[in-house]
């Protein structure tokens, strides 16, 4: 098994050329329990293709290399009083992986948004370019640093969620946002999870500019920061600090006859939104396999109250219902022939996110795909990397 | 301009082709023919050159389209989908050997979800229709491009159609969450649906902006936002160019994300004035329209921040819309930009290039350099919070050779776009008019993998035919001009 970790974009091309055997992409490595195990016994590593390469926080513009600490460009932001749109979660708790250290390149290749998904979009709506070398071993570019681009094919939406095995990345460029002043959170208590997504959908539905609609119900409740034995529905609304008080009376009105209501200080509601972020609530206990369901929000509190109670299964929603996180006793399949079944009558799909490394290989790791969209996932595969030797297996088998 | 070489054997089968697709779509005017109705589908927005295609096919429903792509692809005929033929780049564009699959009959709104904040149409629904669906709720479509009226939503994916507001909403690609999407092989498959993120690859972002070359859309579901409580812009004009760009740096740098972020040249505002005298100042280089978003008191306090950046950069003008009227009037200028400058010149030529915002003055200067080697006059207008740059080339048309000077200063101010950091389309496409330039912008081997990419999903080669990558057959033939 050979390690190998180029210092250039150059000797990473010479580098896939050169190599015949099949190769595990990494950054960080933070991630590496997402997705089917790869058929590769050879590792490249993109730790040392690491830096920022352009920022211009008058132009939103932040560019740097795949390797690049996620950490670093947060900083380097946040310097600037600005932030990535969309919230990237951090997993390592949830995966186990405090030591590692999440890389940009890592984050696009997983498409990983967080609660503000809902206001500001996914890692795919705010990366607007993207270079990466291909099976073959040949610099490619799509995008640029301009925001506004319709010049040729979108590879670089393709780039995002590919899991690595369209072509290793080596540069990631994003449109950044300002940060918010100040931001709270409105915890509407008792509200179970079909009343909750009625509320959610309600605020979603009003020109506040809800910036994070979730909900936990009340095991999670009690195991967040703010130690509720009860369901909870949270609001957040992040903004200038002059608005923030008019918005706030505003959403409380509209959600005050569903439940009582409170307010967070903006330094809980940050704490608040890092767990449902980060999926901490699920991280415990460890021996659970843990999967994210994209669904249509109304389909969210169903799913959630009929696959917590067959699959005894614990879970929260986020995205306003969109997005469900659930922690499912391993078992032979982690529940995925239930998940899927259910997800066949409401449409959407769900991906396992934490399993032991036997089991990811036995199951659909991703949503299974209807026959002719398999069949262009084959196709662009062989176009980007006709050998197939970039992360194998990663997504489907064989791919 | 010019075009592949059209399929002879293909051309000497139209009778027989005309009879097919009046057995697969058996309605009355699904297939049109007669050469008086075939010319209104000539030509696009891009209205220098035409072609008549062999036969126009008018499906009204998915398996209708889904028939139709079956025998084109088992036929070898190429086919060019078309909504409602606005596209500024001859992305519609039929070929003399081919189909034209126009959608317009697809016209039906098939489901509004708004617990969902979501609207399912067909393809020939047009922009507009869909705010209209969704306004009675207080819902409204983001994406809003200058041709809203009559563009069709599948128009819209197929060019990843912008608009003025995308600086905060977003291009269409970021408010498309789902396409049934009809196969070159003629298969009928969903790509997404009311979920927000893609299944295995994002085929949907692959597919939008793909300019009618991987597939046909025939229904299109979107995000729908609630409207803002209201919206007021204000007008700044200042004494150069360099100023005003460098307060558009500002505003951004100070957190504000204004909705729109308007920026108009000299020529430009005189060109406007004098066509709907909007009272736009006559003194200043440039003029910037900052339009904000959220109640009463939000936006005047907005308005007033912007009213201090904008005098820290000594903006020698300024005006905030204090209501509903003001606004319109500032607004006025701006919107019938267009067709001030028609009415100054015979013909223009739209350029769409981006430019990275802090690229502005620098580029304007070349723009000015570059036309006036021309002899040509040019004035600009830019979202100036996105960097979509929109030089207006002004030309006469009946001046033997002013048309081929007129494309050649476009190229050059395209491939400064490029030089720059930029690009060569902001939002129209690139069909036709920008194809030749794509090797300036791509490495050989990039256009190689888009071209096999589109390989990926139509082998034959039938969908849009001739447009978006450089021509590589020996044989080409010359394109119709407009007379």
């Amino acid at each position: 098994m050979a390690h190998h970790a180029p210092s250039s974009e150059a000797e990473l091309t010479e580098l896939v050329r050169e190599t015949a055997t099949a190769l595990a992409i990494q950054g960080g490595s933070s991630l590496e329990g997402i997705g089917r195990p790869i058929a590769a016994d050879d590792v490249l590593s993109l730790e040392r293709l690491a830096g920022i390469t352009l920022y211009r926080p008058t132009e939103l513009v932040f560019q740097a290399k795949a390797g690049t600490p996620v950490a670093e460009a947060e900083t380097a932001l946040a310097a600037e009083g600005q932030a990535l749109p969309f919230e990237p979660p951090d997993l390592r708790h949830l995966l186990g992986t405090e030591d590692r250290t999440p890389t940009l390149g890592g984050l696009v290749a997983t498409n990983l948004s967080g609660p503000a998904r809902v206001a500001r979009g996914a890692l795919r709506d705010s990366l607007i370019g993207v270079r990466f070398v291909d099976g073959t071993g040949l610099i490619m570019r799509s995008g640029g640093r301009v925001m506004k681009n319709v010049t040729g094919l979108d590879i670089v939406k393709l780039s995002a969620g590919a899991h690595g095995t369209l072509g290793v990345l080596t540069e990631v460029t994003f449109k950044v946002l300002p940060q918010a002043q100040t931001e709270t959170t409105l915890v509407i208590e008792g509200q179970d999870a079909t009343q909750a997504a009625r509320t959610l959908q309600a605020a979603m539905a009003t020109p506040l500019e809800v910036a994070a609609a979730a909900w936990l119900p009340a095991e999670l409740a009690e195991a967040s920061s703010l130690g509720r034995n009860a369901p909870l529905t949270l609001l957040r609304l992040q903004t200038f600090t002059d608005f923030l008080d008019r918005r706030t009376t505003a959403l409380q009105r509209l959600v005050q006859a569903r439940g009582s209501t409170t307010r967070l200080d903006p330094d809980t509601s940050r704490t608040l939104w890092r767990d449902v972020r980060d999926v901490r609530l699920l991280a415990e206990p460890r021996e659970r396999a843990i999967w994210r369901l994209s669904v249509a929000p109304s389909h969210g509190p169903t799913l959630h109250t009929t696959l917590t109670r067959e699959l005894d299964a614990t879970g929260f929603l986020d995205w306003s219902g969109g997005l469900l996180w659930l922690a499912v006793p391993l078992g032979d399949d982690a529940g995925a022939a239930t998940l899927r079944h259910h997800l066949r009558q409401t449409g959407g799909h769900a991906t396992c996110i934490r399993a032991p490394a036997a089991l990811r290989a036995r199951i659909d790791v991703f949503e299974p795909r209807a026959k002719p969209l398999m069949a262009m996932t084959e196709r662009l595969k062989d176009t980007f990397d006709p050998k197939r030797r970039l992360n194998p297996g990663r997504m489907y088998a064989g791919i | 301009m010019r075009m592949p070489e059209p399929n002879a054997a293909v051309m000497a089968r139209r009778a027989l082709i005309v009879a097919d697709l009046k057995r697969l779509c058996p309605a009355a005017e699904c297939v049109i023919e007669a050469e008086d109705e075939i010319r209104a589908y000539e030509t696009d927005g891009l209205s220098a050159y035409r072609q008549i295609p062999l036969a126009v096919v008018l499906p009204r429903t998915t398996e209708e389209v889904a028939a139709v792509m079956r025998y084109c692809h088992q036929e070898r005929i190429p086919v060019t989908a078309r909504g409602a033929g606005t596209s500024l780049a001859g992305g519609a564009m039929p070929t003399a050997d081919g189909v034209v699959l126009g959608l317009m009959k697809l016209n039906a709104i098939l489901d509004l979800d708004f617990a969902n904040r979501t609207a399912t149409v067909e393809a020939g629904v047009t922009n507009i229709a869909i705010t209209q669906a969704v306004e009675h709720e207080g819902f409204f479509y983001a994406p809003d491009p200058s041709s809203q009226l009559a563009c069709s939503i599948g128009g819209n994916v197929a060019n990843n159609s912008g608009g003025a507001h995308c600086l905060k909403y977003g291009v269409t690609t970021n408010n498309l969450l789902g396409v049934k999407l009809v196969t070159v092989e003629g298969d009928i498959v969903e790509i997404g649906g009311k979920h927000l993120d893609a299944a295995g690859y994002d085929l949907l972002g692959l597919l939008c902006g793909s300019e009618g070359q991987l597939g046909v859309v025939t229904e299109v579901t979107v995000r729908i936002l609630k409207a803002p409580e209201g919206a007021r812009p204000m007008l700044l004009g200042f004494k150069s160019n360099r100023q005003a760009g460098a307060c558009v740096d500002a505003i951004i740098a100070s957190g504000i994300i204004p909705v729109a972020l308007e920026f108009m040249d000299k020529p430009a505002i005189h060109a406007v004035e004098a066509f709907v005298h909007a009272g736009y100042p006559l003194d200043v280089e440039a003029v910037l329209i900052a339009e904000v978003e959220g109640n009463d008191t939000e936006i005047d306090d907005l308005l007033a921040r912007i009213t201090k950046i904008a005098k820290a950069h000594d903006a020698s003008y300024l005006r905030v819309a204090s209501n509903a009227a003001e606004a319109a009037a500032i607004w006025k200028g701006r919107k019938s930009a267009f067709g001030a400058v028609g009415r100054i010149s015979p013909d223009y030529i739209c350029i769409d290039g981006t430019i990275p915002t802090s690229a502005l003055p620098e580029t304007l200067d070349r723009i000015g350099q570059i036309s006036r080697s021309y002899g040509l006059e040019v004035a600009n207008i830019f979202h100036a919070g996105d960097g979509n740059l929109h030089p207006l080339i002004l030309y006469n048309a009946n001046a033997p050779g002013e048309l081929e000077k007129a494309e050649q200063c476009s190229a050059e101010i395209l491939k400064l776009c490029v030089d720059v950091g930029g690009c060569l389309s902001g939002e129209h496409g690139v069909g036709i008019e920008k194809r030749d330039l794509m090797d300036y912008q791509f490495e050989a081997h990039e256009l190689a993998l888009q071209k096999r990419i589109k390989a990926a999903f139509d082998p034959h080669d039938i969908l849009n035919v001739g447009k978006v990558f450089p021509l590589e057959d020996a044989t080409t033939t010359a394109l119709g001009r407009a007379a």
